[in-house]
């Protein structure tokens, strides 16, 4: 984990960075969780023949993809924790960018997760802005995409999420218009 | 919820097509399993001290993960089994607390079908809250183009979500 100098982002465009595996297989226990938490009855998750018949087996809800990656609230021996974005604190840190928002959130649906599988992810750079003036304040708005293989290395899903940084306006008088 | 059997053809929807509304009123339980569901374990989707005082919002909220899966429910509510979600898009406008009754409301922007002979619809969704949209998604979906089609069927190059 390193911060993230101005010098530094054209060379970590594009590199996959911080591969990261989940702590426990997909697991049908959290599929019946999180549908109930929804009430989705979508029998691909409730009945055998049903995902046996159009999915070949069971699979995971495709929104699920980032569960399996969320670390247990405690671990035996366990110091510090990787964080989920680790890219976007970098930015935060080398561009000296105390606050940050994520405007929005895009996920791509590849091969399905199955109960069992063991997935792996990797952070991706894909863009940071020249520096603008919102309504929150001056900073660089970024792009990180998180690529989400499982353990025979098929795509499974690609998270895009949109980030700004930036400081705060020191004072009401030192405000620039911006959107 | 469709029946497996009963599954929405690309060839039933056009654009306009309205997705059946979802109504769902929200009590801490939805908040909390929700965010329990998700492993979702941050202190203002469980704990409305925390949520007030350190969020400034006046109770625990539905974190963004569950609200991923209620979209998705909302849309396989209307495909049935057979519609695979390609990729979806969400803007966090507002928070949705307990009292809220929360609204979900769909409507089909675009359909087509791709290099792959592959069919989909493309979808605009909003969740409100007393009519103010607190998140919205932009979705495209992939549907069976007959009774023989199954968009799960399709891997590798045949798969262009």
């Amino acid at each position: 984990m390193s911060a993230i100098g101005v010098a530094d982002i054209d060379g970590l465009i594009g590199v996959e960075q911080y591969e990261e595996a989940g702590e426990f297989p997909v697991e049908q226990g959290y599929i019946w969780t999180t549908c109930a938490s929804v009430e989705n009855g979508n029998p691909l998750f409730w009945d055998e023949q049903v995902a046996e018949q159009v999915t070949a087996g069971p699979i995971a809800p495709p929104t699920m993809v980032s569960v399996w990656f969320r670390p247990h609230h405690w671990s035996p021996g366990r110091t510090t924790q990787g964080l989920p974005l680790q890219i976007h604190f970098d930015l935060k840190e080398g561009l000296g960018l105390p606050e940050a928002v994520m405007s929005d959130n895009t996920i791509v649906f590849h091969e399905p997760v199955r109960p069992g599988d063991r997935l792996v992810t990797r952070q991706i750079l894909r863009s940071v802005s020249d520096e603008k003036t919102t309504r929150l304040g001056t900073g660089r708005f970024w792009v990180i995409d998180v690529v989400y293989r499982n353990q025979r290395g098929d795509l499974v899903a690609v998270e895009s999420y949109t980030g700004f940084g930036y400081r705060r306006p020191e004072a009401a008088g030192d405000r620039e218009s911006g959107s | 919820m469709r029946a497996a059997a009963d599954r929405l053809l690309a060839g039933d929807v056009t654009v306009g097509t309205r997705l059946p509304d979802l109504s769902y009123p929200v009590t801490a339980t939805t908040v909390v399993l929700g965010a329990l569901a998700a492993r979702d374990w941050r202190p203002m989707h469980h704990d409305k001290d925390f949520a007030v005082e350190r969020n400034g919002t006046r109770d625990i909220f539905l974190n963004t993960p569950n609200q991923a899966a209620w979209f998705e429910r909302f849309v396989t509510d209307w495909t049935g089994p057979f519609g695979r979600l390609q990729r979806m898009t969400f803007r966090m406008l507002g928070s949705i607390f307990p009292g809220d009754t929360m609204v979900f409301r769909g409507e089909v922007t675009d359909t087509g079908v791709d290099e792959t002979g592959c069919a989909w619809a493309a979808l605009d969704i909003a969740v409100s809250v007393d009519g103010d949209a607190k998140t919205t998604c932009t979705a495209r979906v992939a549907l069976p183009l007959s009774a023989d089609d199954n968009p799960w069927d399709r891997r590798g190059d045949r798969w262009r979500p």
